[in-house]
């Protein structure tokens, strides 16, 4: 059996003598012996190696894809190596939230710089210290907008569903009303939106690029929104934010997103990370920690989690967000992840992820499939077809590659990033070509 | 720090003002500050929102701690103190002055003490 | 230390990607709004970035660096072979929305993990959708919600949650939309059945328990609470921060919870990474899955679903060419966030759970009790014990009598530990015990480790007597000392501010 106990049997007989106790059986002796458990069918432990080689088992039964046409919320970019190397320390690694400042300071500054980083990208005056994924940072910034008068939550319908799905299960929480406002040819319903606010109207939720890849008029939903007196929340790509309009500038309350394509690995699904900013007027309702500069008993600068009176363990059942773990690692990963691609860096991405994908799009059309939204996009779309969707992404998938999303039998949303080739989407553009012909 | 004997104080540690034009003021008492510590924010109720006698308004904060503030009056609040938010520190410092709310349209009022009395109530919450 | 915005210059640059391959485009081109605000984003070379986050860490104090005694979060020593399986490339290269029959091996590794922690909680069914463990507690309630709803039964709307609780507990029962009853905890810091009883009734949606609870002890009285709650028509939600203390030994399900979240970075040895990433799976009965949120691992042919006689996790709970596919639950609450949760985190603790196995996970709980008992045999006579009694994995010291004599705060007392290299335990907290430091040695510690850590809090407690000034001054030694928290929160500086951004604007 595996073991991560040092002490030795002897070492541990003697201890429990000096505590005043015979056997671990008189130490657990609180336990009732009828709640006792008479036996714990686990497997038996493994050595090291046995235990290694069985996960290497279970990781060899996925298939992982060179070839990746497929986002729809989790993106395949490109890591610099740098990033790995750093979230790899185990001092980063192993510690816990930096309540100790005075032992902290490489955490807590850590977490400064990505809130900063943040806040650019998102054009807002103060960013938290991340929240669990873009989905709960959509959630709890709608959390954030409730007033007393003010309760019932808005959705743009071109949303990411999950996200969509997530802010509808917080609301069944708080009970607040959750009203989807229809999209219309690939975009929010302008008209619709504006039918659907009134004076009971806390927040709008927007996302920009939208779910299926189409930029939004983010400056017109903003002045419908604000127009009805309730908050405005953008949920954003952060890789489109390095060139496009900011949330700052769109004059958003609120700025969210799903922080992956910031250096995290797709990993099925996680751990991901949930950013979150907010115009100077909402900073304090921002949930989970936050980091702020000030000076020690010497005068130096340091870094401190401030503002903790709006948290769970200071304001318990008034708290406005029950969260305390974030996602620090994954938020010390973006920090990384952008220090190293820079300004210059992170608009290549972008511009990358913006040509490829009109690449791809133009030669998927020239095999067959054509675009459903005749609308500027960013790094997704999608594509309509008589030819069944199951069809084309089985021979994609037999070529080695990870075809779009299939939305339902004859649409496909597709995406592309700086990862994918010109080589690599011609091959794809080819094997579609093929079914679409036969 | 002397409690102003023009002041009426609640057991909860806060001072109402009676203004002439029927309006009241309220903020903490210096006993309440130095027992808080350094305070850091104040949340403010919004102009127009009804309070009552011996219901919290608001809070105020503190690096590691929250507490309610009490209403000893009950009726609608006139003003609130917006320099508070920039400046948390005066309700440390002159406690007197920093007043969180105006409350007008009076209807009902605790029981309140003179200074006197309030500085006995608050030798007795020593022992 | 320099901060990023302040190492490097304008031009200087890492080399991350290639030219473009195909014709650009460009949104003006597309007639969609540019951003105008200048971005700042750091300009250093690779090396230069390296060495800032080589500087960063020296400023970090880790598991890995000493002593980590911070009580009710189980700082124990992350194995280094769980990052080894999470680094697999089949799994972190693997999309979350890829066709299930190329994911075989994550949802194995689901449904392997659910096996294992229902053995390990008594539970039914495990949803790893929660990514940490208040996100676990907001989802059990979730549930708790969803099943009084479904029998029409409206009118409960409290939580009941006793004062030791963390504070996650009470805001969790806020977030889900219930009403928070606060019970008194009885002398000996355990739950005064008088007080539940009173609070219980026809408007108890359930209770929230940590056991042991927060101040180290085990609720001997387990059985009748969560008896107590079920007649009331409630149902008991297990808070398993602290199951590190009994995995093995006994179990929430047999204790009479219905519902259980645990956090794989506490008890499952999965690293905290300066604050998370978690992961807090929400276990529970039978009767409750088919609210569970997000989608669940089922075996397409029927055969596989029941690990029957067999030992949970082990191979043979799917037949071979069995395929495994994702199923939404029928009356699902609906998600709690994107996709199925921090899958690593989950990697990890499987690899954890399989090294440790049916003889580790008990004697893990073993040893982290009697380190913690050891240690509170040889400090409880300069330190008195909140509760003296057999603790479990964790203790109480209260300094109040040593502040009246001496001056000396806890949080004195924590700062001076830093000074030695040692992380400070848990300070003021439970609220129930004032100047509270609470101590949690896990198993991972040696004996050695604990004689020395022992010494030094003896030793404090000599400077106490004689040189209090030393401790209020503390910590010597340091990076910074005593930060100023009241200035930060007066006046928040929450980024850093570019120079020539005013000139821009």
């Amino acid at each position: 059996m595996g073991s991560y106990l040092p002490n030795a049997e002897q070492d541990m007989r003697e201890m429990l003598k000096e505590t005043g106790h015979d056997s671990f059986d008189q130490l657990f002796g609180q336990i009732p012996q009828e709640v006792r458990l008479k036996e714990l069918h686990l497997p038996e432990g493994l050595s090291e190696m046995e235990a290694l080689a069985k996960m290497e088992d279970l990781a060899a039964k996925n298939r992982t894809f060179r070839q990746i046409l497929r986002g729809a919320g989790a993106y395949d970019h490109y890591i610099p190596a740098i990033v790995g190397s750093v979230t790899g320390r185990e001092e980063f690694v192993t510690a816990y939230t930096p309540y100790q400042a005075e032992i902290s300071q490489g955490i807590l500054q850590s977490i400064f710089e990505y809130q900063t980083m943040i806040c650019e990208l998102t054009g807002m005056d103060g960013a938290n210290a991340s929240v669990y994924d873009g989905a709960t940072a959509a959630a709890e910034a709608a959390a954030m907008c409730r007033e007393r008068k003010r309760q019932t939550v808005l959705v743009s319908a071109a949303a990411n569903p999950q996200v969509i799905q997530v802010i509808r299960t917080y609301c069944f929480g708080s009970g607040a009303e959750v009203v989807l406002v229809p999209e219309k040819d690939g975009v929010t319903d302008a008209a619709a939106l504006e039918d659907a606010l009134d004076g009971e109207s806390a927040c709008f939720y927007v996302q920009q690029p939208n779910y299926y890849g189409n930029f939004e008029d983010a400056d017109r939903l903003g002045e419908i929104t604000h127009q009805a007196g309730a908050k405005y929340i953008m949920g954003c790509n952060p890789v489109a934010l390095a060139i496009m309009k900011t949330p700052g500038e769109c004059g958003a309350d609120i700025a969210v997103g799903e922080g992956q394509p910031l250096g995290l690995p797709l990993s099925f699904g996680g751990p991901y990370l949930g950013f979150m900013a907010a115009a100077s007027k909402m900073v304090r309702k921002l949930p989970g920690r936050i980091v702020g500069e000030t000076t020690d008993r010497d005068g130096k600068r340091a870094f401190v989690l401030t503002l903790q009176a709006r948290e769970q363990h200071i304001r318990r059942e008034k708290a406005s967000s029950n969260i305390c773990s974030n996602e620090a690692l994954c938020a010390l990963a973006a920090g990384v992840y952008l220090s190293a691609m820079g300004r210059e860096g992170l608009q290549q991405a972008a511009n990358l992820c913006l040509s490829k994908a009109h690449y791809l799009q133009k030669a998927l059309e020239e095999a067959g499939l054509s675009l459903k939204y005749d609308r500027p996009f960013f790094h997704e779309f999608v594509t309509v077809s008589d030819v069944p969707t199951a069809q084309i992404l089985k021979a994609l998938e037999e070529a080695g590659i990870l075809g779009g999303l299939p939305l339902n039998e004859h649409e496909i949303l597709w995406c592309a990033t700086e990862k994918n080739t010109k080589a690599g989407m011609d091959q794809a553009a080819a094997v579609v070509k093929e079914v679409c012909k036969a | 720090m002397m409690n102003p004997e023009a002041l009426q104080y609640s057991k909860s540690h806060e001072w109402v003002k009676f203004e002439e034009d029927g309006t009241a003021s309220i903020g903490l008492t210096d006993y309440a500050q130095n027992a808080l510590g350094d305070l850091v924010f104040v949340n403010l109720p919004e102009i127009g929102d009804a309070v009552e006698a011996g219901e919290a308004f608001g809070d105020v904060e503190s690096v590691k701690a929250v507490s309610d503030v009490f209403s000893p009056v009950s009726g609608i609040v006139d003003e609130i103190n917006e320099e508070l938010l920039d400046a948390p520190e005066t309700m440390n410092s002159e406690p007197y002055e920093a007043w969180l709310i105006r409350v007008k349209e009076i209807t009902e009022k605790e029981e309140l003490m003179d200074a006197k009395a309030y500085e006995a109530f608050c030798e007795s919450q020593e022992e | 230390m320099k901060l990023i915005f302040e190492r490097g210059k304008e031009g200087q640059r890492c080399s991350i990607l290639p030219p473009c391959d195909v014709p650009e485009v460009t949104l003006k081109e597309l007639g969609i709004p540019e951003r105008k605000e200048k971005l700042h984003l750091p300009h250093v070379s690779e090396n230069e970035l390296s060495r800032h986050y080589t500087e960063l860490g020296k400023q970090v104090h880790g598991v890995n660096h000493g002593f980590y005694p911070l009580g009710s979060c189980t700082m124990k020593y992350n194995p280094k072979v769980n990052e080894k399986a999470a680094a697999l490339p089949g799994f972190t290269g693997v999309h979350p929305l890829q066709p299930e029959h190329t994911v075989q091996g994550c949802l194995e590794v689901l449904q392997q993990t659910e096996k294992l922690l229902c053995e390990i909680t008594g539970m039914d069914a495990v949803t790893f959708q929660p990514a940490a463990g208040a996100h676990g507690e907001f989802t059990g309630l979730l549930l708790i919600k969803a099943w009084h709803a479904s029998r029409g039964d409206r009118k409960r709307t409290k939580i009941i949650v006793p004062d030791s609780a963390h504070g996650t507990n009470p805001a969790s029962a806020a977030m889900a939309g219930f009403e928070v009853v606060s019970i008194p905890s009885g002398p000996d810091g355990c739950v005064d059945l008088e007080a539940l009883r009173q609070a219980a009734g026809d408007d108890t949606a359930g209770l929230m328990l940590t056991n042991p609870n927060t101040v180290g002890l085990f609720d001997r009285n387990i059985l009748e609470i969560t008896s107590i709650i079920h007649e009331a028509g409630g149902l008991a939600y297990y808070d398993g921060a602290n199951l590190n203390a009994v995995m093995g030994i006994v179990r929430p399900g047999d204790m009479g919870f219905d519902v259980v979240h645990v956090n794989l970075h506490k008890t499952f040895s999965t690293p905290h990474g300066g604050g998370g990433p978690g992961s807090g799976p929400v276990g529970c009965k039978a009767f409750l899955a088919d609210f569970l949120p997000g989608k669940q691992v089922r075996c397409s042919r029927g055969d596989g679903e029941k690990a029957g006689t067999e030992e949970a996790g082990t191979e043979g709970t799917r037949t071979e060419g069995a395929m495994l596919h994702f199923e939404a639950p029928s009356r699902s609450v609906g998600s709690v966030r994107s996709f199925y949760g921090n899958f690593l985190v989950v990697v990890r603790a499987l690899t954890y759970i399989l090294m440790l196995g049916r003889e580790g996970i008990p004697a893990a709980a073993r040893g982290a009790v009697l380190n913690a008992n050891y240690m509170m045999e040889k400090l409880k006579d300069l330190y008195p014990v909140a509760y003296d009694q057999t603790c479990m994995h964790e203790f109480v010291l209260s300094l109040e009598g040593l502040k009246k004599e001496t001056g000396v705060t806890a949080m004195d007392v924590a700062k001076a530990l830093l000074d030695y290299g040692i992380h400070p335990p848990t300070m003021y907290f439970p609220l129930i015990v004032h100047e509270a430091l609470m101590i949690e040695p896990t198993e991972t510690e040696s004996r050695e480790t604990l004689d020395t850590v022992i010494g030094v809090f003896r030793e404090i407690r000599e400077t106490a007597k004689t040189d209090p000034q030393k401790l209020h001054d503390a910590p010597h030694t340091t990076y910074i000392r005593r930060p100023d928290e009241v200035q930060a929160a007066r006046k928040p500086v929450l980024r850093y501010e570019f120079v020539e951004k005013e000139e821009t604007v």
